[in-house]
């Protein structure tokens, strides 16, 4: 029992840094200019299917492929902010809610008649890892060691570097930084290309552990959506504490009961932070 | 009462007529179908409309009340076997109920906070009905056909729902545009402007909210449990569909939120597009994106929608139309 339960918490511990690194996407977006970007699954999506392409036609390691990956996910926010979001930032919430739906469905329906809806998988193995009671896949330990490298890197560009300065700046109050002569719009895009980058590469790093289709982007946005309310709306470090807690969740509750009910303890947990701290476990942004 | 003082009520309700007459007249089974649909997406629209267009919330979850009526409507069909009136009612109390709930609690939230928790209650109840075993569970449940022999055959059956459709449909224009000119209607729309300001004024904003979605909800309710009983089944993923609640914003957007005309116009020109562009061999493997695309569109070059676009273009507009 104990092993069964050790094996399903390091299980859940290691695939919840992917989901954090999905959910840190959204929160820089929200966090930075109030957008929830309902584009992020199709994205992350997107990620998925770069990654299979990739390997799959050019035999390429799925692991360069994700830096490929990336760099296209940073150039699509950046197209995206640019044509789709840019002119609905000062809107009322609805209005960016629906331009990057609008996005969604652009993917989705495009995706769909090129792939249809059936699953892929990337046959890629990096064998398994043993340590006494407990058998790790390499490619969940990869992929949750390069998520843990993506949110360090994340935090040193944030704190450390000017244009991460510039980003926090124009989050905290985006007029005073222009008054600054900071170059909002830019910033504003990079920030939007670094959030979907952060998506492209979640997806990229899941498409080396599960199955994948078009659609499967879906479930880890309301994931994300979970996740950036724990850590709180707009605080991308909090993301990565929530997605550790649901990928524990995740791990752990299967022992207990049916599967069929994480979902349910997901979004009950979801409300009742929603309703009584909305700011999350670690504070939204000021 | 002179009629002529109510232009904007009596276009729509006209539309609606005039729409709902032809199958009857044609006796068609096939036309009945398709304006069955639009039908129904507009009196889900028009219910939307009540809550996003007049008190400015965004819901994401509008679908979550479609299917718990439907549900609870379907459960009194086959394990209670009330009559269907009772279970339409039934299902509306149902979704009234949980709006009032939620109205209670997650209405305290704003802006995205409240469209996200939207999303994770349709997405609770789902999954709880997943798990929920007097409802079937994940496989949902069936009808059985001799229940269809209680209001004379299917046949029968299917144009006795046609029948309750139409009501209900007339039942939420009425509501909307009660609503719209009503004092209640005008606090909402002060609280969609500015709720802090809308309370110093002396608007009871907790408590007008609540009823909005109440109002909202209980027409998704009732129309759910109609839907289910002409469809002989009901499951988790068609009852809480996401997708369909994002539509249903679609066609406000598309018409004009905030208008009684809008949400009309605008399922009824959603149906007839996705309609086109699935027939259509060049758009039928895309049209879910050229929507997008059209969507994208609206909302940054047109975000007041037709009806809106009408009224601020044209002075006369803003007197016959609502």
């Amino acid at each position: 029992m104990v092993n069964v339960l050790l094996a399903s918490l390091i299980d859940g511990l290691l695939i919840g840094f992917v989901y954090g690194i999905a959910a840190m996407g959204l929160s820089l977006i929200f966090g930075v200019m109030d957008v929830v970007n309902l584009a992020h699954g199709p994205i992350i999506a997107l990620g998925m299917f770069g990654v299979y392409l990739l390997f799959s036609l050019l035999g390429l390691n799925p692991f360069i492929a994700l830096i490929l990956v990336a760099v296209m996910g940073l150039l699509f926010g950046l197209v995206m902010y640019m044509t789709a979001v840019h002119r609905v930032i000062d809107a009322p919430p609805l209005s960016s809610l629906l331009a990057t739906f609008a996005v969604n469905m652009m993917i989705i329906g495009i995706g769909t008649s090129l792939f249809t809806t059936s699953s892929y998988n990337v046959e890629y193995s990096l064998g398994t890892v043993t340590a006494g009671p407990i058998n790790v896949t390499g490619t969940r330990l990869a992929a949750s060691l390069i998520a843990l490298l993506v949110t360090a890197a994340l935090y040193w560009f944030l704190y450390y570097t000017r244009t991460g300065k510039y980003i926090r700046a124009v989050a905290n109050n985006r007029s005073s930084a222009e008054l600054m002569g900071i170059p909002s719009t830019r910033i504003l895009a990079l920030s939007f290309g670094i959030g979907t980058m952060l998506a492209a590469i979640a997806g990229g790093l899941i498409a080396t552990i599960f199955p994948i289709n078009i659609l499967a982007g879906g479930s880890y946005e309301l994931k994300s959506f979970v996740i950036v309310v724990m850590g709180g709306l707009g605080n991308p470090l909090g993301a990565l504490i929530g997605g550790l807690i649901l990928g524990l969740m995740e791990g752990v509750v299967p022992v207990f009961m049916k599967t069929t009910w994480v979902p349910v303890l997901e979004f009950m947990l979801f409300i009742i932070i929603l309703l009584v701290r909305p700011q999350g476990i670690l504070g939204a942004k000021e | 009462m002179k009629l002529s003082r109510y232009p904007g009520l009596i276009i729509a309700v006209l539309l609606v007529v005039l729409v709902s007459l032809y199958p009857i007249i044609t006796g068609s089974a096939s036309a009945r179908e398709t304006v069955f649909t639009v039908l129904m997406s507009l009196a889900l629209a028009s219910s939307l409309n009540i809550l996003l267009g007049y008190t400015g919330y965004v819901s994401f979850g509008h679908i979550v009340f479609f299917g718990l009526g439907g549900y609870v409507g379907f459960y009194t069909l086959t394990a209670l076997h009330w009559h269907l009136l009772l279970a339409v009612l039934a299902g509306g109390a149902a979704a009234a109920g949980l709006a009032f709930a939620l109205g209670k609690s997650i209405l305290r939230l704003r802006g995205a906070y409240f469209a996200l928790a939207t999303i994770g209650v349709n997405e609770a109840l789902r999954a709880f009905i997943n798990n929920f075993e007097p409802f079937g569970g994940p496989v949902g449940m069936d009808m059985k056909f001799a229940i269809y022999n209680e209001y004379g055959g299917a046949m029968q059956a299917l144009w006795i729902v046609y029948g309750g459709l139409i009501v209900i449909t007339l039942g939420v224009i009425f509501t909307s545009y009660a609503v719209k000119k009503s004092k209640f209607g005008l606090g909402l729309m002060a609280i969609r402007e500015d709720e802090d300001a809308a309370e110093v004024m002396g608007v009871m904003a907790p408590n007008a909210k609540t009823w909005a979605y109440v109002l909202s909800a209980i027409f998704p309710g009732l129309i759910g449990v109609l839907f289910f009983f002409k469809n002989g089944n009901i499951e988790p993923g068609d009852a809480f569909r996401l997708h369909l609640s994002i539509e249903l914003i679609v066609m406000v957007m598309l018409g004009g939120q905030g208008t009684v005309l809008g949400p009309i116009v605008g399922g009824a020109a959603y149906q007839q597009l996705r309609k086109t562009l699935l027939t259509s061999p060049l758009f039928k493997n895309i049209q879910l994106a050229v929507a997008g695309f059209l969507l994208l569109i609206i909302v940054l070059f047109i975000p007041s929608g037709a009806v809106g676009w009408l009224r601020s273009r044209f002075a006369t507009m803003r007197r016959v139309l609502e």
